[in-house]
């Protein structure tokens, strides 16, 4: 039997690989402020799967429909330390898929006052950068980095500009970051007519479709992605929609 | 914070700014078989939104160390013309792009027999020749019936359309100026006319009821993108009776 086939198998039983029940997760860790270079950072670990997101600020043009407001840009790294499956070269299509679900939740439901990222209107406003660097991984990739991001902006400190000289100023910081939302990704995957959370390496390899909604601290949904091969129903659609909030709201308050 | 050259009103009454009311779709335009050096080929249209698609194979993949001895791959651009937008578009891939032709050819593999064809590759294009909105959706109903016009064995069609919230109001099909300053943009795609959702991509914020709505309405709209791709094929295919309707 391949692996496949008994993770179905064992799903097919109602149970999983390691005892876990089905929408349990594993035991999720956050870290804030775990790299002094960066602005604000985060370390998540769900089980073995290991990411940190980091925070860098720098000054730049605003887009011309926004004049006013700061630029959010997000960015994943799949490191080849983390996976055998990984490799060097340009962004995979798998790295941008994670990046762009992770940016949708937190721009769409303005999790960041972008209006008050703005220092000189339609010249100068603050870009965050948001890299999610995954270092470890044991699935459930979109998740721990959509946590890890929301941890890192609330970590991080704006530095000082000085708008005379045009220079950051490094060491003297000016505030947080104004977060107004935290909006948590939590991906739902369905294996043998199963819905399941959390899912591994070796689950996700047996996956027939996955749904990854983010949801806002009021219990909104934010973005919502669906991937893999297979098709959802609208009963699995309503379920996925109930465990992400329900999920979603356990990990804010990790967050904490 | 509304954006730059937002409409004061997208809805008027029940009326939306282009004349349609709220569950109404554009008017579909299709063709099939129109890129003759293509295997297969298909134009599908929702008001000023144009999609062309073709698929080349299937075929010997390239390269042979991403063969599937079990199957053929499926290899997905979607692509937007350079002026098919207000602001031209640079050429080539872009992360958005990327995205999109990820989430096509996913749709498209739950509906291909690719067991059929053991280590070959089938390539398909779908290009946006003009934007108006729902630019995926469109895409991927051109390729579904690109796939079928090259007569690759499939399960059924696939069939995509959009939904939106706008002034707190649940739309189908949005257009352009509803998708860039309306508050949700939701693009699904089905299985035929099934309960089966291939694609699901949501931008904006929603209660769970409104996104339910927002599901039920989508499955009009995939019926009728699934009539109309069953009209073409028919006109185009005439082969006596058909016996599923």
């Amino acid at each position: 039997m391949t692996n496949e086939t008994y993770i179905k198998k064992l799903i097919e039983d109602g149970s999983r690989i390691d005892k876990r029940s089905f929408d349990e997760f594993r035991e999720v860790t956050i870290e804030k402020g775990v790299i002094k270079t960066a602005e604000g950072s985060a370390r998540v670990k769900i089980g073995n799967t290991h990411v940190i997101a980091g925070i860098k600020m720098s000054v730049g043009t605003p887009f011309p429909d926004t004049p006013d407001e700061g630029i959010l840009i997000v960015n994943t790294e799949l490191s080849p330390i983390a996976s055998p499956k990984f490799e060097t070269g340009p962004p995979s299509e798998d790295s941008i898929e994670i990046a762009r679900v992770i940016d949708r939740g937190i721009r769409e439901c303005k999790a960041i006052d972008l209006g008050k990222m703005c220092i000189v209107p339609g010249e100068k406003v603050w870009v965050i950068n948001v890299d999610i660097h995954v270092l470890d991984h044991d699935g459930n990739l979109i998740d721990a980095g959509g946590l890890a991001a929301v941890a890192a902006l609330l970590d991080a400190k704006i530095p000082k500009y000085d708008v005379e000289t045009e220079k950051v100023i490094k060491d003297e910081t000016i505030g947080s970051i104004p977060i107004v939302d935290t909006p948590i990704p939590v991906t739902i995957t369905k294996i043998a007519d199963q819905l399941l959370l959390d899912t591994s390496v070796e689950e996700e390899e047996a996956m027939d479709a996955r749904i990854t909604i983010a949801s806002t601290k009021n219990g909104s949904l934010c973005a919502m992605q669906k991937s893999g091969k297979g098709y959802l129903t609208t009963v699995e659609l309503e379920k996925a929609v109930d465990w992400s909030i329900k999920k979603g709201e356990e990990l804010r308050a990790l967050l904490t | 914070m509304t954006k730059v050259g937002a409409p004061e009103k997208l809805i008027i009454g029940t009326k939306r700014l282009d004349g349609r009311s709220l569950e109404d779709m554009r008017p579909m335009e299709t063709d099939v078989g129109i890129i003759k050096k293509a295997t297969g080929s298909a134009i599908f249209k929702f008001g000023n939104t144009y999609a062309l698609a073709a698929v080349y194979g299937p075929k010997p993949f390239h390269p042979r160390f991403l063969q599937d001895p079990q199957k053929a791959v499926l290899k997905c651009r979607y692509n937007m013309a350079p002026f098919s937008t207000g602001d031209r578009i640079r050429p080539g891939y872009n992360r958005r792009s990327t995205e999109i032709s990820k989430v096509i050819r996913l749709a498209l593999d739950s509906v291909v027999f690719v067991e059929d064809y053991p280590r070959t590759g089938i390539e398909i294009f779908a290009e946006i020749i003009q934007a108006n909105a729902s630019t995926r959706c469109a895409g991927l109903n051109a390729a579904s019936l690109a796939l079928a016009d090259a007569g690759v064995p499939m399960r059924e069609l696939v069939c995509s359309c959009s939904v939106g919230k706008v002034e707190d109001t649940i739309i189908m099909d949005l257009d352009g100026p509803e998708d860039m300053f309306g508050q949700v943009d939701l693009a699904v795609a089905t299985i035929g006319n099934q309960d089966k959702f291939v694609l699901v991509q949501m931008d904006g914020v929603v209660t769970k009821d409104e996104f339910m709505k927002m599901i039920e309405l989508s499955k009009k709209g995939c019926g009728s993108v699934y009539k109309k791709q069953k009209e073409i094929l028919r006109e185009k295919y005439k082969t006596g009776e058909l016996n599923d309707e």
